[in-house]
């Protein structure tokens, strides 16, 4: 229930928020130095980039919870999975593995740079 | 109820004989979005740096440019449907129609200024022109 509900949140989430950013940052990129600048500004330099660990975060998350629970609806198309105590588990996994993934994407970026 | 004949009553309201298409292309693109979103991920945490100088170049890379542009398409395409699903399930009536409306407008504009924002630096890296 509640994955099925996150699914659509992180979904719709990344499709409009998501999408705006990404557009944004291709087109900044496309635009010239200026242009670039103003994104730059706005999530790496304002408040030492704390727009950019939110939006940044969060979609990361997102991401991590639609690819888990999506991987997840692949198995339920195949008919299998659907038992209590087996859904549950793979539920709980998707959460799991979500902030797993979002911790180690996060622990990469910064300890790289 | 309105009126009419039993057909005429029925009609317009079944199936409108598109939604395996529609289930079908959702899977295809998530599948493809998994490969696509992957690379991205882990691109875009391998890059150096996030300035101006590195991200251009990196942009206009063929390896770069060609997997973004199927990425726009692959996952726009796939979040034109889901949403489509959203607002099937939550909104009615004529909301419905103004937020369907919206949702293509909002797919195609995105698209397209993302996709000609990848081509405008793969093409003009190479010719020298001013970054």
């Amino acid at each position: 229930m509640t994955v099925s509900i996150l699914h659509r949140v992180t979904g719709s989430g990344m499709a409009t928020v998501g999408t705006l950013l990404l557009v944004w940052w291709l087109a900044a990129i496309a635009g010239g130095p200026q242009s670039y600048a103003v994104f730059h500004m706005v999530f790496a330099e304002f408040g030492k980039g704390v727009l950019g660990y939110i939006f940044g975060i969060g979609l990361t998350l997102s991401f991590f919870q639609h690819m888990a629970s999506g991987i997840r609806h692949f198995i339920l198309d195949t008919g299998a999975g659907y038992e209590l105590n087996s859904a549950k588990r793979a539920a709980n996994a998707t959460f799991i593995f979500s902030v797993l993934a979002t911790i180690a994407f996060w622990a990469f970026l910064l300890g790289a740079k | 109820m309105r009126g009419g004949t039993e057909l005429g009553r029925v009609r317009g309201l079944g199936s409108a004989k598109a939604g395996a298409h529609h289930w079908l292309t959702h899977r295809i693109t998530a599948a493809s979005n998994l490969f696509l979103m992957l690379w991205f991920v882990i691109a875009v945490a391998r890059l150096p740096g996030y300035d101006y100088a590195t991200v251009r170049p990196w942009l206009a890379s063929a390896w770069v440019a060609v997997p973004m542009i199927l990425l726009i398409v692959s996952v726009f395409w796939h979040f034109r449907l889901g949403l489509q699903v959203v607002i099937e399930d939550y909104v009615h009536a004529e909301t419905r129609v103004a937020l369907m409306f919206a949702l293509n407008f909002f797919v195609v504009a995105t698209s397209a200024i993302a996709i000609f924002s990848i081509l405008k630096v793969a093409f003009t890296a190479a010719a020298g022109v001013p970054a």
